[in-house]
């Protein structure tokens, strides 16, 4: 936050030099994005099948694919709005209880059994994608009432009225059956019986589909206006922006996919218990947003993956793992304080419009002017 | 070419290498040990998994000892069939997600035939979810709640649950012929609850009458109110469900009030004196009673020997979870052995089933008492019933047989 670099630049490249730059249409990113995104998700899939990637591997990936749909959520907060909230796990956790509340009651009233949702049937996967919405808007709802009286502090109280709401929300959880006198959450003891429907394809489809609306929404006005928060708060206000609407809007964003991201991790794990979402795992989540680079979603998705794989490769060093891992974290932050990728973000059709001009880096004197120019160039992909 | 990269293009392609390492690594990891699994060098791979660090680390590390120790001790005597026991020990830090991580990579790398674990409830339910699609078996030490083992017919404990505590109170009730009884139980904690409970509805069913049902909530350090009513209603014996700190407060605060009749409690009770610290005076702790699974009192020449055996191992008096731990390995290999001598292939669906049935079939002699499961994954085990002798010391007052 202490860099004040625009991340997305309008794309606007004034005059270009040279004469005209062939660019693709929009419609034609979208449909070369998808496709990329569709071979990679069938590719996975087959691997899968096929036993290339066994269960092991593929529930470490799902777990990678939760960690980046919540580092890429918390992105929005901090990379974005400039903001330091600190209780992302409580997000997380409104999404996952109460999508696996829902799946849970309700797969009980319409008499989808266990076995409906490993074997996929249309009941099972519209009523896993309604929990999911379901329970990201719990988060979303808890993200509303925090935001608001939250979103009028700055900087460490911010962080500290964020840390205290998220405690809250787990101890909630933990002696809310005792106030009820029916049992909702388990308590201490536990959420359980919740279905396994989490599965490579869902949650990579969810890591696909959340970054791609993050990615529409800070190119769209609403971003803009996020991002002019982040750089300078007076002068947005004072050129018209809402930044009270603004900073509450970030944050609920922010908050819903967080709460997605809970629902998979249920589907994951299918066993919660509030000591699960305490305060480190809403550090563990920022780290990873620091490490990749605040504001740059392709480094937080690379920090999320490798920080998740990290602890399993390395799992045969048994105690020894916990060091390496702080040892990759403080390296990382000596060397590249700014993160992993800085505020850099990666752009497939940026990639592809420079084959169609033939301008390559290391191309470097007869290249059109702003390709030698060290600036930080927009995200046009969504990864 | 290279004077050419900027250090943008420097930190992208060296971030990007270091990625695809850490995908080769974990390809890598998997391609060689998955390939190998199983027993090429002929001995049998089994897991153990606990909390070894973090909040639960002393369970977790307690559970591990004691199953190390009776693997060594297998190994030292021929193994099981002539094959030696190669345990595979992972950490999962007490969290579900990394239980099921620390469980795949289990069946899935090292290719092990069975599994010592998990420790604590949590975790161990998100593995016995995982567990059953591979017809794993698997025997917990000390995971208590009951949906542990009701996910397939692969999990089975080695210790009771909370509510089988309540029963077997109930029975040496019966057994001493106390008329009517009370209850004192803590409010909100599903351990005293459960046990209070399935007590209750034990004994009446035995015919005592249950006087009186006071409860209390957690932090309260006065039960003269509640103890007033109980005393009132003259009750033959009052059952104290809890942790040593409260029933030792209860049991003094009764004392003071002259109640000198009898008291039940559970294995919560263990460590109320002679531990780091004394929760009661010896000369009130006359007539009380309760029931654990073991107990360094437990005059049985296994148990002597355990904890014997565990001493010259770490130094230290085994505990409740040591020799819960040294009963699950028992347990297992009591099932390995069976497959073995089917003589299965190992790593097979068969010898997997093999294992399970040996396990359900089988009795073991462990040092928390016999083992057998009567067609669910829940033991009928006997429990030792534990009293005072004048001087405070525990005094196994007997055996109950399941």
């Amino acid at each position: 936050m202490s860099e004040k670099r625009p991340i997305i630049s309008t794309g606007g490249r004034g005059p270009a030099a040279g004469g005209a730059r062939r660019t693709l249409p929009m419609p034609a990113r979208y449909a070369i994005n998808a496709i990329v995104v569709l071979v990679l998700l069938v590719l996975g899939e087959l691997m899968i099948d096929g036993g290339a990637i066994n269960r092991y591997q593929s529930t470490v990936l799902e777990q990678v694919g939760i960690y980046i749909i919540l580092a890429v959520s918390l992105n929005i907060a901090t990379g974005y709005l400039g903001q330091l909230p600190l209780g992302h796990a409580g997000f997380m956790s409104m999404g996952a209880y109460g999508c696996s509340i829902f799946i849970i009651r309700v797969s009980e009233f319409l008499g989808v059994g266990a076995r409906d949702f490993v074997t996929g049937t249309p009941m099972a996967l519209l009523l896993v994608i309604s929990g999911l919405v379901v329970g990201g808007l719990c988060a979303a709802i808890a993200g509303v009432i925090i935001g608001i009286p939250a979103l009028r502090l700055k900087g460490d109280y911010l962080a500290i009225i964020t840390l205290a709401f998220a405690e809250i929300i787990r101890v909630v959880m933990l002696n809310i059956d005792d106030v009820l006198g029916f049992e909702l959450t388990g308590g201490a003891a536990g959420l359980t019986g919740i279905p396994g429907f989490s599965s490579f394809l869902l949650v990579f489809g969810c890591v696909a589909v959340v970054c791609f609306l993050i990615h529409t929404m800070m190119k769209s006005r609403h971003g803009r206006a996020i991002l002019a928060i982040r750089d300078n708060e007076i002068a947005a206000e004072a050129t018209g922006v809402n930044t009270t609407y603004y900073k509450t809007l970030a944050f609920v964003v922010s908050a819903f996919f967080a709460g997605v991201a809970g629902g998979l991790y249920a589907g994951c794990v299918g066993v919660l218990q509030p000591a699960v979402f305490g305060f480190m795992k809403s550090i563990e989540i920022l780290v990873m947003v620091v490490l990749g680079g605040m504001g740059s979603m392709l480094g937080s998705a690379i920090s999320a993956t490798v920080l998740t794989i990290l602890p399993e490769a390395l799992r045969a060093f048994s105690e020894y793992r916990m060091i390496a891992y702080a040892v990759v974290l403080i390296i990382v932050m000596i060397f590249r304080p700014q993160g992993l990728l800085g505020s850099y973000d990666f752009s497939l059709s940026r990639i592809v419009e420079r084959i169609m001009n033939r301008d390559f880096p290391w191309k470097k004197g007869d290249a059109p002017a702003d390709a030698a120019e060290g600036k930080e160039v927009s995200a046009d992909a969504e990864r | 070419m290279f004077e050419n990269v900027s250090r943008r293009q420097f930190v992208t392609g060296t971030a990007a290498t270091l990625m695809g390492l850490g995908l080769v690594g974990c390809g890598g990891n998997g391609g060689g040990e998955s390939a190998e699994g199983g027993d090429a060098s002929g001995a049998i791979k089994v897991g153990i998994m606990g909390p070894h660090t973090g909040d639960n680390s002393s369970y977790g590390l307690a559970c591990l000892n004691g199953a190390q120790l009776y693997f060594k001790q297998l190994n030292a005597d021929g193994g099981v069939n002539g094959k030696q026991v190669e345990p595979v020990v992972y950490d999962e830090k007490g969290d579900a997600t990394e239980a099921v991580n620390a469980y795949n990579r289990l069946v899935q790398e090292d290719g092990v035939t069975g599994i010592v674990g998990d420790v604590t409830t949590g975790p161990t339910i998100a593995v016995a979810k995982a567990s059953v699609a591979d017809n794993m078996p698997c025997v917990t030490p000390s995971a208590t709640a009951a949906d542990v083992v009701t996910y397939g017919s692969n999990y089975f404990r080695a210790c009771v649950t909370d509510p089988e505590q309540g029963r077997v109170m109930a029975n040496f009730a019966v057994e001493r012929g106390y008329k009517s009884v009370a209850t004192l139980y803590l409010n909100g904690s599903d351990y005293s609850e459960g046990v209070n409970a399935a007590f209750c509805e034990e004994a009446e069913a035995a015919g005592i009458t249950i006087t009186a049902q006071e409860s209390y909530a957690e932090g309260d350090v006065d039960f003269n109110s509640q103890l007033t009513n109980i005393i009132g209603t003259n009750p033959d014996a009052i059952l104290v469900p809890n942790y040593y700190q409260d029933d030792g407060m209860i049991v003094t605060q009764a004392r003071a009030q002259g109640y000198d009749k009898v008291f039940l409690g559970v294995d919560g009770w263990s460590g109320i004196y002679g531990g780091s610290e004394n929760y009661a005076d010896a000369a009130d702790l006359h007539d009380c009673y309760y029931c654990c699974a073991f107990s360094s009192s437990n005059e049985s020449e296994i148990a002597t020997k355990f904890v014997s055996d565990y001493e010259a191992e770490y130094g230290e008096t085994p505990t409740n979870f040591c020799a819960l731990g040294y009963d699950a390995a028992m347990v297992l290999a009591n099932g390995l052995a069976a497959a073995e001598e089917a003589g299965l292939e190992p790593g097979s669906e068969d010898y997997k089933q093999a294992v399970i049935d040996g396990i359900a079939d089988g009795t073991v002699e462990g040092v928390t008492g016999s083992i057998a499961y009567e067609g669910s994954g829940d033991p009928v085990k006997s429990s030792l019933i534990i009293t005072f002798a004048e001087d405070g010391a525990e005094e196994t007052f007997e055996v109950l047989e399941a």
